[in-house]
């Protein structure tokens, strides 16, 4: 196998251009970012930390954070990945409201300074990172998968399902499980025990999917929630919710599906009726 | 680094993405009464399966046919796909599919109730199953909420796997990795082991790959001997957001958009890619031809172009304008939703109104950790799947929406085989592999965190400190000048060369986090370590090879050598750890001997009388969700 050399170009893309990730300011100006700082071997409490970050058009706060964690602080501790909102780790308040910061632009503060927090209404690990344990906790008791006895058959081809009837659940299945509504919501704070927004909205999301058989398995846990029958629709959760979910939406549905069903059970032996 | 805690089960899982828990179900079915150990540096629903728009592969229309869909990816393969494994995936993909289906997947349907299905660069028949575009998203919480039906599934989040442990027997039997909350080192240990741990698109500076897409389980594998496969494929996708990367998904040109250059050309015509019909005429657009080709022949049209002059230029660098338009607002919403959002926020673009800027962008490495049909590697109790292995399905270019159904096929393959594997292997001595992990958490705190390390980074300490990103920028810059989309002999020793530069110097990075919990800062320097390695076994891999097939472009041996190069490099890490040794293996050729690759006109080849001329998708307008 031959190896001469050639003269040509490697014919490079992308030479010398702004990347996310390794971005390259455009002018001078710069805007300050003040980030909550907490680590829980050497802090007793939180403070935040200020820092001038090169100012981009483009950028987005996530971009500015990482900036800071890659040239000036390394200890700066934050959840990332895709950068284009569909992952669902970058949540944090921003001047005090819940977001994603990959998809909130620095343009949208400038030339004010950004206050960036870790969400409330959970435990701080370290800085902008939070505990999810409770959260993931709620996920799955709702029970949010497919139940019914021949799930694992596929000898029969795909279970039919109308365009009409993907619609009736298609909206709640679009949860990125990025929390926003938690930091949002003004019961979740109190009520420990409350399964919240996401959580609700998913059960609720099989609830209504034609092909699940579990309806009524699931309503149990979700009824014995006394904190959704305490969800005074608020509505904040659809509110901040980047996805368009309308989790508030879904508690009401389910709670209107779980009157009618306690009603049901009450009035007719359990099996009897739909 | 405190001290290493030990955990047992019976398959441990490195990897908790589309693969690793389509793995973890087809354990758990497989064997009830398993324990299933499922490590993921995030939490599973953060994998990058989750950013996969466009779609998934399998045959399940009467107009299709299996055959159809293995020609079709063994020429995207430029033949370099093993053709044995082709029709396993190709076969075994419609089942999955379903599964998936049973499993909850909201699939878009037809007014019947059927699933639908849109057509997808180099694919002679519509047959890619969506859920509008946000295809990988469905998937993989679908999967991910499957798994929490199964108590056997045991998930480690955020655990950040660092080494593979083997026994004296040299049997893989689990991996060290550090919990993030606390800093500690544990001894995951199972009977058999499945790493899928995804992609390496961040050894490029642009590229459609999330944060954590490091190639962490391909070094891993590589450091405990086994070689990295076809290392040289790199994919790139023709149409990424400048600037950012982002991805616009295939499926808005398996819609009908159309690419055109600063002259409103549709320039794809000059390549031999097909005629460009009206956007207006129902043929378009047509499967196989004009924006419809693969991903490899589309980017590298996009270069020729812009040595031509013919791109656009913005302060993104260059660009080819993505036109939407005419499919208007409606089918625009309904079908890809998704895209709309991504162009408005991130480029400032209203797809319905205005073209969107694209170019090529870094999306997909086609190699990868070899194994073997069965997804074995050549180590006892070791396999493979998803993007970090290559079986090989993809060769040297991979066709958009095999990737998704490979997660499917052969992350449950690589499941049940492992679980037999596990059950025909009895346990065997702990000690060993305890003692390794326990070592490990020591590498790690004195490269790390010891007094030497922090010297490094001091001011008096000798100087030669390095910084994390600055190492990684040169790293991208090496990458991106020298194993581009056109290569040749000088650019890839140059790239060779500033790789083993680079890996020196690694040897200085010091951190300023030197505490136990949640330190990012050590895992983004692991990660680094890994992309150096992979990168070398890329660069290397390149330079070997002097041809030109599927993505794999020299400028110095433009043509494909069927005579030297019909075979898989293999990429093995020598003792010294430096560079890598180069072999070959023959493909795999079944029924199909290497042809020409042709697309437009006479893309059908053979198989020219069928559907050509049927025109629109399947799927066709307004009827499906
Ligand atoms: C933007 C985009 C769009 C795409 N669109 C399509 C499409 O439409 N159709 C298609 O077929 N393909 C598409 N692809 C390709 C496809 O999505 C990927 O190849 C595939 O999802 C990879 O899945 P995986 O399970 O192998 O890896 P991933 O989903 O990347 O998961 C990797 C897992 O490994 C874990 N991991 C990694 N390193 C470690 C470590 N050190 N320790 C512990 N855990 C670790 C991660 O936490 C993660 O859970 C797309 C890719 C991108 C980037
Ligand atoms: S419902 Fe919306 S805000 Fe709440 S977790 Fe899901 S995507 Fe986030
Ligand atoms: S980084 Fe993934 S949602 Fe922001």
């Amino acid at each position: 196998m031959s190896k001469e050399r050639a003269s040509a170009s490697a014919g490079r893309v992308g030479s010398g251009e702004q990347v996310a990730g390794s971005p390259v300011a455009t002018d001078e100006r710069t805007i300050t970012l003040e980030l909550f700082r907490y680590h829980p071997e050497t802090d007793a409490e939180p403070r935040f930390q200020s820092y001038e970050v090169p100012y981009n058009e483009d950028w987005v706060v996530l971009d500015a954070i990482n900036w800071i964690k890659d040239h000036v602080d390394g200890t700066v501790t934050h959840r990332w990945s895709c950068r284009m909102g569909v992952c669902g780790s970058c949540g944090m308040m921003v001047n005090g409201e819940p977001v994603l910061t990959c998809a909130a632009f620095l343009k949208s503060y400038f030339p004010f300074a950004v206050r960036v927090e870790p969400l409330v209404n959970f435990p701080v690990e370290r800085d902008l990172v939070v505990s999810m344990d409770g959260f993931m906790d709620k996920l799955e008791a709702v029970k949010p998968y497919m139940i019914r006895d021949d799930v694992n058959d596929t000898s029969g081809g795909e279970f039919r399902q109308s365009p009409a009837e993907l619609a009736k659940y298609k909206q709640f299945s679009m949860c990125i499980n990025c929390m926003l509504c938690y930091a949002a919501c003004p019961v979740v704070g109190h009520e420990e025990g409350f399964l919240g927004p996401a959580a609700l909205a998913l059960g609720h999301r099989y609830n209504k999917d034609s092909r699940d058989h579990g309806r009524s398995e699931r309503m149990d846990v979700m009824l014995s929630d006394e904190a959704m029958w305490g969800c005074t629709f608020v509505g904040e959760c659809s509110v901040v919710c980047p996805k368009h979910v309308d989790p508030a939406g879904a508690i009401q549905q389910a709670k209107a599906m779980g009157a009618q069903e306690y009603f049901k059970a009450f009035v007719m032996p359990k099996g009897a009726g739909a | 680094m405190s001290h290493a805690a030990t955990e047992q089960h019976d398959v441990v899982i490195v990897g908790g993405g589309g693969a690793g828990l389509r793995a973890a179900i087809a354990i758990a079915e497989e064997n009830p009464a398993f324990s299933v150990a499922c490590v993921s540096k995030v939490y599973p629903m953060r994998s990058h399966t989750v950013t996969a728009e466009g779609g998934a592969a399998g045959v399940i229309k009467p107009s299709d046919s299996l055959e159809d869909h293995i020609y079709d990816t063994i020429s995207g393969a430029d033949w370099l796909a093993d053709q044995d494994a082709v029709e396993y995936f190709v076969h075994r993909a419609p089942e999955e599919m379903v599964q998936l289906e049973h499993w909850g997947c909201p699939w878009s349907r037809m007014p019947d109730g059927s699933v639908a299905v849109r057509p997808f660069g180099g694919m002679k028949i519509e047959r890619t199953w969506f859920a509008a575009d946000k295809t990988g998203f469905h998937m993989l919480h679908s999967l991910f909420q499957t798994t929490l039906k199964y108590g056997n599934i045991v998930r480690y989040d955020e655990h950040f796997a660092t080494k593979l442990l083997l026994d004296d027997a040299g049997r893989c039997r689990g991996c060290a990795a550090i919990e993030l909350r606390t800093g500690t080192v544990r001894a995951v240990l199972g009977r058999s082991v499945i790493i899928c741990t995804g992609g390496a698109g961040k050894a490029f500076p642009f590229t459609t790959n999330g944060a954590i897409k490091t190639g962490d389980g391909m070094a891993m594998a590589y450091r405990a001997g086994v070689a990295l496969k076809d290392m040289e494929f790199i994919q790139y996708h023709p149409t990424g957001l400048p600037g950012t990367g982002i991805l616009i998904t295939e499926a808005s040109r398996g819609e009908g958009g159309i690419l055109v250059n600063k002259d409103g050309r549709r320039y794809l015509e000059d390549y031999d890619l097909g005629e460009a019909l009206d956007v207006s005429d129902p043929r378009h657009p047509q499967k196989r031809a004009m924006e419809l080709g693969p991903r490899d022949k589309l980017s590298q049209c996009f270069v020729k172009e812009m040595w031509a002059g013919r791109t656009i230029r913005t302060k993104d660098g260059e660009v080819v304008h993505l036109d939407l338009r005419h499919l208007g607002e409606a089918k625009i919403d309904r079908r890809i939703p998704f895209v709309r959002e991504l162009a408005r926020n991130y480029a400032g673009i209203d797809p319905v109104h205005q073209p969107i800027p694209v170019r090529p962008v870094v999306h997909y490495v086609m190699g990868g950790i070899d194994v073997n049909s069965e997804s074995a590697t050549d180590i006892a109790g070791l396999y493979a799947a998803g993007e970090c292995a290559c079986v090989s399905i993809n060769g040297a270019n991979r066709l958009g929406s095999n990737s998704l159904t490979e997660l499917l096929v052969f992350g449950a393959q690589a499941g049940r085989n492992a679980a037999r594997f596990a059950m025909e292997n009895p346990d065997l001595e702990l000690g060993g592999l305890e003692s390794q992990a326990r070592d490990e958490g020591e590498r790690i705190r004195r490269a790390y965190f010891s007094a030497g390390a922090r010297r490094a980074g001091s001011a008096d300490g000798g100087g030669a400190s390095e910084r994390i990103a600055v190492l990684r920028n040169e790293l991208h810059e090496a990458m991106e000048d020298g194993a581009g989309i056109y290569r040749n002999q000088e650019s890839l020793e140059k790239t060779c060369d500033k790789i083993a530069e680079l890996k020196e110097r690694y040897a200085n990075v010091s951190l300023d986090d030197h505490t136990n919990s949640f330190n990012t800062e050590l895992t983004a320097a692991l990660e680094l370590s890994s992309l150096l390695d992979v990168a070398e076994t890329i660069a290397h891999s390149g330079r070997e090879r002097t041809e030109s097939r599927g993505s794999h472009q020299r400028l110095d041996h433009p043509d494909r050598d069927d005579d030297d190069f019909l075979a898989h490099s293999l990429a093995f890490r020598t003792e010294d750890g430096g560079a890598p040794r180069i072999e070959y293996r023959p493909v795999t050729i079944t029924k199909w001997p290497p042809g020409a690759r042709t697309y437009g006109a006479d893309s059908g080849l053979k198989r020219e009388a069928e559907g050509s001329g049927t025109g629109g998708p399947s799927a066709a307008d307004g009827n499906t969700e």
